[in-house]
């Protein structure tokens, strides 16, 4: 019905693969910016029309998730101590395998649920089910700080996708709520960064532990 | 409307008030005199608001606001009114006062957080005193409790602090817990998170009584209804006292509306819902005020002076409780009018005490009264401004506590004389002798601090407290006096609170000046104030200045007395605390005394909290024990918490595959 779209939501599901796979974060890095800037397209082509709200969301989106964020996260490789590679806790291998497994489940559910097919693409509900999932094993998964940031991005990303179904609906409600949120994740985990660089001289979570009581 | 916009841009000022000192320096001083400017202004607005503008169905208003749950809706209507007073009043006086107890000068560390929380916590009350919408009412309650929190915790350099901020912690979400749990049931029976009156019909027994019963441990325990009022004694102590004043003399207040609100929705409730009220009201004001005689601490002693208050209260309000499920409309409105009066009146004469406790220890430096005495010579203004407050507390005319207990009592000899059930009235035995416990008690406050000779050295240097922090004082003290001589004044707005609790169960109630001999009140008054003038006339004469030696307090008429052979405050109380051992539980060391000529001996009694230290405490340690294998789920890595956020969320989704 709404190919364009499906074609774009395909992509953005390839590109949670790339997340999962890769091994090197600067790939990571424009990974994610790439997806941002499909989902700054998506809302233009959900709803077929590029009206005030759609350009305001859709500019919104591109500006914040495929420029500023993926910039700071590059200055902040930049400028500290961050080895290249990504440490995960489980191997690559394993982790596709759970995004394919993430995927299949997402897509089996989505069928079910009472929301499907109510927009015109096929795909939405799947791929943000699939989308935030990937980011969850990301946030699992991974050990540095700053690969937990690009798992939060990731699932806000699917969150995002999801926020399309309501743009109409309570469109005041995606704007702010979308944006604010993964402004204020990222933020927190900016924060987060500056904190382990200068006081633990580690980008690594494991560290925060001994804050554990 | 008018009314509404002024208290809703009152409570804006009062939550900013303290946000433009987070971005000054720490020792600069122009942030607290803005902070104390803006709550001043704000209780200027807020009480033009609530005294001057109109009541009733057009003051309301509702915004739309962007969440999928609850509404922006709030109003103003008498009983509303009555609470909002204080609530405008005391945080006032109290950041005032602040500017003379807390300095920032003084407290570069801590004063600016606490301005933030001094101002956000009566924003927050004044928002659920307004709001009609359980989610909003829920949001302005947890915003109060969380402030209370930050005050309480203000010196959290001292573990005592951190420890009262914990059990307080802890027991104000047991209570935000069971209010959540009542709006639930509630909408069972509404359809709908408003406060809105239920049919007749709307609702079956087993859930007005599920509400009724998690209303009371919800509001109960804000109110500290004993034996929920685990947390008060310390959170009051070890507060800053002008937080301590807003704590116990306007926060209180708020479990209190809470029970008021929630009952006024059911047209008929069962008898025993204002039993319950009636019980642990009795309780609480006896034994409540037995521990106050029991503590050395002088902030301890004015906080179970304060569950024995709201017990009082609670005493009105179950009376009229009675009185509406029995359809006695004269009850209800001299219970319900008594206790919104003492409401108002613990509201002017608690944080008159708790600023002159503040005063004492800021003169000092020490809360313990057997390391005080003889104050009166070196503290002149705070002394007399404290006996005036102790008097109204002790509920002697002619000061306004008087005044209210004489509604209650009245109401309680109603129930004999009046028809229908009697035993109410065995709250009257009660409520007096929880009258004469608190003189006792005021009386060994009054004079350990402020008669004898000083116990230490620390009182021996003591120096009376600044105009900044004694104007405060005064201005309570003035409307202590005022009310209690003129109580007519509040009756107009105390009829149209009762009479809108009332509207839903019956015919008109009648107002309190038909049942109470208010407008006698100003003769008695100045009759004895001006026999207690003429007999100190006549006193004086007799005396002759300078024919005999000044003895002092409490030298039992040694020749050379010292200062160790004083009363204590301990000494004082031991008969009393003896007496009601049976419920105290007192600890006491001593050496026994052997021989003709013993040794030196030593002598410590103290009055720990026995719901606290003997019931709950243990109780927590041995669920801690029980519960200690939970501890694996904490691993304090992110990664493992964000799994078992992956887990919820996918049992979730299977949930829903299943269904």
């Amino acid at each position: 019905m709404n190919s364009a779209a499906d074609a774009m939501l395909v992509l953005v599901l390839l590109l949670n693969f790339f997340v999962l796979g890769s091994s090197r974060i600067r790939s990571i890095i424009y990974t994610v910016a790439a997806q941002g800037v499909l989902l700054g397209i998506l809302p233009v082509l959900v709803h077929g029309e590029l009206g005030v709200r759609e350009t305001i969301v859709s500019v919104g989106a591109i500006a914040l998730k495929a420029v500023f964020i993926p910039r700071m996260l590059m200055r902040a490789m930049a400028d500290l101590p961050i080895r290249r590679e990504i440490e995960p806790l489980v191997g690559f291998r394993l982790s596709l395998l759970l995004g394919a497994a993430g995927t299949g489940i997402s897509l089996a559910l989505a069928a079910r649920l009472p929301t499907a097919g109510t927009t015109g693409a096929q795909l939405l509900v799947p791929a943000s089910f699939a989308t935030i999932l990937t980011g969850f094993i990301v946030l699992t998964t991974r050990v540095k700080a700053i690969t937990q940031v690009l798992g939060y991005l990731v699932l806000e990303n699917g969150i995002f996708i999801f926020g399309l179904l309501l743009l109409k609906a309570m469109p005041f409600l995606v704007e702010v709520g979308v944006l604010l949120d993964l402004f204020v994740a990222i933020f927190v985990m900016g924060i987060m960064i500056n904190h382990i660089s200068r006081e633990f001289s580690s980008i690594s979570t494991e560290r925060l532990s001994a804050l554990k009581e | 409307m008018t009314g509404l916009i002024l208290i809703l841009l009152a409570a804006c000022l009062l939550a900013a008030s303290g946000v433009p000192g987070l971005f000054a320096p720490g020792r600069a001083g122009w942030s607290e005199r803005v902070a104390a400017g803006a709550m001043v202004l704000a209780g200027v607005f807020g009480l033009g608001g609530a005294l001057f503008a109109g009541v009733g169905a057009d003051a309301s208003m509702e915004v739309a606001w962007g969440l999928p749950w609850g509404r922006f809706e709030v109003a103003l209507d008498p009983v509303t009114r009555a609470f909002l007073l204080p609530v405008f009043l005391v945080p006032a006086l109290g950041s005032v006062y602040g500017l003379g107890y807390w300095k920032q000068r003084e407290n570069p560390g801590t004063g600016r957080r606490l301005r933030l929380f001094y101002g956000l916590m009566p924003a927050a009350m004044a928002m659920i005193l307004i709001s009609r919408d359980g989610v909003l009412f829920l949001l302005a309650w947890e915003v109060m409790a969380l402030s209370a929190f930050f005050l309480v915790v203000t010196e959290d350099d001292r573990p005592e602090a951190r420890e009262a901020g914990w059990v307080y912690f802890v027991a104000t979400h047991v209570g935000t817990l069971s209010l959540f749990a009542m709006f639930v049931v509630m909408r069972q029976a509404t359809g709908s998170f408003s406060l809105i009156p239920i049919e007749a019909s709307g609702a079956s027994a087993a859930v007005s009584n599920a509400v009724f019963v998690l209303a009371a441990i919800g509001f109960g325990l804000k109110a500290g209804l004993m034996p929920l009022h685990v947390w008060l004694p310390g959170a009051h102590a070890n507060a800053p006292s002008h937080v301590s004043a807003v704590l116990s003399g306007v926060m209180l207040n708020m479990g209190i509306y809470g029970l008021i609100r929630m009952s006024g929705l059911w047209p008929t409730p069962p008898t025993w819902w204002g039993a319950t009220l009636l019980g642990a009201g009795a309780v609480s004001a006896v034994v409540g005020i037995a521990y106050a005689i029991g503590q050395d601490d002088v902030k301890r002693l004015l906080a179970y002076s304060s569950i024995e208050n709201m017990g009082i209260i609670a005493i009105g309000l179950g009376l009229a409780l009675i009185g509406r499920a029995t359809g006695q409309s004269e009850w209800a409105a001299l219970g319900l009018g008594g206790a919104i009066l003492h409401a108002w009146n613990h509201s002017l004469f608690k944080p008159l005490l708790f600023f002159g406790a503040g005063s004492v220890l800021h003169g000092t430096g020490t809360r313990r009264m057997d390391q005080l005495g003889g104050l009166a010579g070196r503290m002149p203004r705070t002394a007399v401004l404290f006996v005036i407050g102790s008097v109204a507390i002790c509920a002697l005319p002619p000061l306004n506590g008087f005044v209210s207990e004489l509604l209650i009592y009245l109401g309680l000899f109603r129930t004999v004389t009046g028809g229908g059930v009697q035993w109410p009235a065995a709250a009257a035995p009660a409520l007096g002798l929880a009258g004469g416990l608190a003189a006792a008690a005021f009386a060994k406050l009054c004079g350990t601090v402020f008669l004898g000779q000083p116990r230490s050295e620390l009182s021996m240097r003591a120096h009376e407290s600044t105009p900044i922090m004694l104007v405060p004082m005064a201005v309570l003290a003035v409307l202590c006096v005022a009310l209690g001589i003129y109580p007519a004044a509040g009756a107009p707005l105390i009829d149209q609170a009762v009479g809108m609790w009332w509207s839903g169960a019956g015919p008109a109630s009648p107002s309190i000046l038909t049942m109470a001999p208010l407008g006698w009140l100003p003769l008695t008054s100045v009759a004895l104030l001006g026999a207690g003038v003429g007999a100190y006339m006549v006193l004086r004469r007799a005396m002759k200045p300078g024919a005999s030696p000044r003895p002092g307090t409490w030298d039992c008429g040694y020749a050379a007395p010292t200062r160790r052979m004083q009363y204590t405050g301990s000494s004082f109380s031991q008969t009393l605390v003896s007496l009601f051992s049976w419920a105290l539980w007192p600890r006491v060391r001593r050496t026994k005394v052997r021989g003709l000529f013993p040794g030196s001996g030593r002598y410590r009694s103290e009055v720990p909290d026995a719901v606290l230290d003997r019931t709950v405490l243990p109780g927590v340690r041995i669920a801690a024990d029980f519960l200690g294998w939970m501890r694996l789920l904490q691993q304090g890595q992110i990664q493992v918490y964000v799994l078992y956020v992956l887990l919820t969320v996918l049992v979730l989704f299977a949930s829903m595959y299943m269904v």
